[in-house]
């Protein structure tokens, strides 16, 4: 299955190993160390034969054994595919990375204490930070190489809304699922969203997906979430406290504090996240443009750690050891117990009851395109976004699928061969190919 | 005056202990535990569990106390120090943005106190920027300056500036015109003038006006440290907040007030040691 760059037979430019479809099964079938050597010797003959036509040429004028002493002799394949196990020589190796303390940056942060960095030839320092808006001014000003960002952030900081614009990118998605509709316990029966009229609710920030979803939610109820509630940006950590406090009735938030509020005898879950959309991105990983292309190496690095750390925390069974390494003071700070209930799926509702959810919470690094186009129609369906948007060419710019396809490839993971795909949403089914028909499709919008 | 001092002392100590025994009796009850799954309960907090009051009473908070004050400097990582390095932090930056302030605020007080023309032009400005929330200048210092540490810096140095500017000009002002006119009659030139014979007379007031920046200044910082977080006082306060330990929040609380009380009772001592008798 393994993909041979000495043998003539075989095609090797238009994708790195030429056994997409099988790709799952070719990482089982090869340990990491083949995986590696293929990806090197692949690079070195593709550098050597920019034409693959000449290749095969040159293999089979020669024949594939003095082939491989030749180029072996000229280029030290067993030290580079080392290398490639511990990245191309980062341009710049001391980094910092900031995150909110919320288990959808997990990747990120454990990624420090289990050692996915170090591995990567980084040392990178996770550094927690209060708000979104500082996590953002402090990635523009160059304080951080990179951060933990909700997703639609880098597209509002790349099309200039509520910042001035800087092209900014979405190198990898970090969760998927893993928020939640809490309420305040006073409020449990009252669980028809048509009964919410009123009702004040948090959300973490103004571009976050937890207000889209919210907003969705709402609206399919008929609920207006402009007229008919309040809806506030609140910074996850104030959540619980503001509703013990009464200030706010209920948020959509992430975890841990929708698990925190039942934990402390607060609030009760509504509803998960993933029952309103199953899969639905929530937060990003996100560097500046001007990083990705500066420093190619570090940021491919930094790409492959991350990468490699979400496929980690995708495995359910890592997830107990996981909640222990990210649950000290100096990352999220928070009580083992509810954060093993929020990766496990096995928690307490707030009402009595104990509900198991495997995919309560989960992690996938691609960067769909289509997400992006999601949340621009959504953007504009709420008024953040006004006037023509060129919906396909901004999702490409902000979110890299092509950068994270090669390097899951190269790290041997199984990739998507587009890099759109249509979700359905509340039972609604997107099209990425046509936004504007679905943003039209809504009764409840903005202009 | 000593058994006064003795009464006061008793006095004191009385309301404490009452303030104490007051609260420990408030949190001490609570309803009956409710009646839940076993299954249920073990992914349950302990407030929720026990029916027990969430806030803690006063022995968890000596319980805590001596946790941070037996281990003040331990160093777990970028996000966890302990609280004497989150304090050298805090206390680093009011000092670095408290002595520019008065690198600026001083001279500049001098000048305008001497010149009344000055003094009437810069006025309407000083009026306009002494009002504004220090912590509204944050998110201009975060864009322009473009690094937190500096920009908390800067606005210890904007909140700090004005009480001293317009102490040093008052008190450069209301200079006795007796020495003054001895001074002219000696014919000291201006440096001197402002040196031996200025600067004596207004440094009461120029060190009340320090003191009063300090103290603002100290207010300030535990909420810059909030807002941009990473080290200090204030990001205690906040990495604390959400993990929803109001324990650790009394205790930096009462960690603050203290450290406060030594910072003004430092320059107190400073001022006494200009006062002189009229």
């Amino acid at each position: 299955m393994s993909t041979d760059p000495f043998d003539p037979t075989v095609r090797l430019h238009g994708c790195a190993c030429g056994a997409h479809a099988s790709q799952a099964e070719h990482n089982l079938a090869v340990g990491t160390d083949a995986r590696l050597r293929g990806a090197v010797e692949g690079a070195v003959m593709r550098a050597l034969f920019p034409n693959d036509a000449r290749r095969r040429a040159f293999l089979s004028a020669v024949g594939r054994g003095t082939a491989a002493a030749a180029v072996a002799a000229l280029f030290p394949i067993a030290a580079a595919t080392e290398a490639l196990a511990q990245a191309g020589v980062p341009e710049k190796k001391a980094l910092k990375v900031g995150f909110i303390p919320i288990t959808c940056a997990t990747p990120i942060i454990m990624a420090a204490p289990m050692g996915f960095y170090a591995k990567q030839g980084l040392e990178v320092e996770v550094v927690k930070t209060a708000g979104w808006a500082v996590i953002r001014d402090k990635t523009l000003n160059g304080e951080y190489d990179a951060a933990h960002m909700l997703s639609p952030m880098p597209l509002a900081i790349s099309l200039g809304l509520g910042a001035p614009a800087q092209p900014y990118t979405v190198a990898a998605i970090e969760n998927i699922n893993g928020q939640a509709i809490t309420l305040s316990l006073k409020h449990k029966d009252r669980r028809d969203p048509k009964d919410w009229k009123g009702m004040r609710f948090a959300v973490p920030f103004d571009y976050s997906m937890h207000n889209y979803l919210l907003r969705y939610y709402l609206a399919e109820h008929g609920i207006d979430p402009d007229t008919d509630v309040q809806i506030r940006a609140v910074p996850p950590a104030d959540m619980v406290a503001n509703l013990r406090a009464d200030n706010i009735d209920g948020f959509l938030g992430p975890d841990p504090f929708n698990q925190r509020a039942v934990f402390d005898g607060v609030g009760f879950i509504h509803i998960l996240s993933r029952d309103i959309w199953d899969g639905h991105p929530c937060c990003a990983f996100g560097a500046s443009k001007k990083m990705a292309v500066d420093t190619p190496n570090t940021f491919a690095a930094l790409l492959r750690a991350i990468i490699d750390a979400t496929e980690y925390a995708h495995d359910p069974a890592h997830r107990s050891e996981i909640a222990t390494a990210i649950a000290p003071a100096n990352y999220l700070n928070q009580p083992v117990t509810v954060l093993e209930q929020v990766l496990t799926g096995t928690f307490a509702d707030g009402l009595g009851g104990v509900k198991k959810v495997p995919d309560r919470l989960d992690f996938d690094p691609f960067p769909w395109q289509s997400f992006a186009v999601w949340m621009l129609t959504q953007m504009k369906r709420w008024g953040q976004l006004k006037g023509e948007v060129d919906y396909a060419g901004v999702a490409r710019e902000v979110f890299l699928a092509t950068d994270a396809r090669r390097l899951m490839e190269q790290a041997g993971f199984a990739t998507p061969r587009t890099d759109t795909k249509s979700f359905v949403v509340m039972g609604k089914s997107f099209d990425p190919a046509a936004p504007d028909a679905y943003l039209s499709s809504f009764a409840v919008k903005r202009g | 005056m000593g058994s006064l001092r003795l009464r006061a002392g008793i006095v004191s100590v009385a309301i404490l202990v009452l303030f104490l025994a007051g609260w420990q009796l408030a949190v001490s009850g609570g309803a009956a535990a409710p009646a839940m799954d076993p299954e249920y309960a073990k992914l349950m907090g302990a407030s929720a569990v026990s029916g027990r009051s969430p806030m803690p009473g006063p022995l968890d908070i000596a319980q805590g106390l001596w946790r941070h004050l037996r281990d003040p400097f331990y160093d777990h990582g970028t996000n966890d120090k302990g609280i004497g390095i989150q304090l050298a932090w805090s206390v680093a930056r009011v000092s670095a943005g408290w002595l520019l302030a008065v690198l600026v605020a001083v001279p500049m007080g001098f000048v305008i106190g001497m010149s009344p023309l000055l003094g009437r032009a810069l006025d309407p400005f000083i009026q306009i920027l002494k009002p504004i929330s220090p912590l509204a200048w944050m998110p201009l210092a975060l864009f322009t300056i473009r690094d937190s540490g500096v920009s908390a810096i800067f606005v210890i140095f904007i909140c700090s500036i004005w009480p001293m500017l317009i102490n040093t000009a008052f008190g450069v002002a209301s200079v006795r015109k007796e020495w003054l006119n001895v001074a002219a009659t000696l014919e000291v030139r201006p440096i001197r003038r402002a040196l031996t014979v200025i600067l004596p007379a207004a440094a009461p007031t120029i060190l009340t006006g320090m003191r009063i920046s300090i103290g603002i200044a100290w207010l300030v910082i535990v909420a810059a440290e909030m807002l941009v977080g990473g080290t200090g006082i204030g990001y205690f306060v906040w990495n604390e907040w959400n993990n929803l330990s109001i324990s650790n929040v009394i205790i930096a609380i009462l960690i603050i007030g203290v450290v406060g009380m030594l910072l003004d009772q430092l320059l107190a001592r400073a001022q006494r040691a200009v006062t002189f008798p009229e």
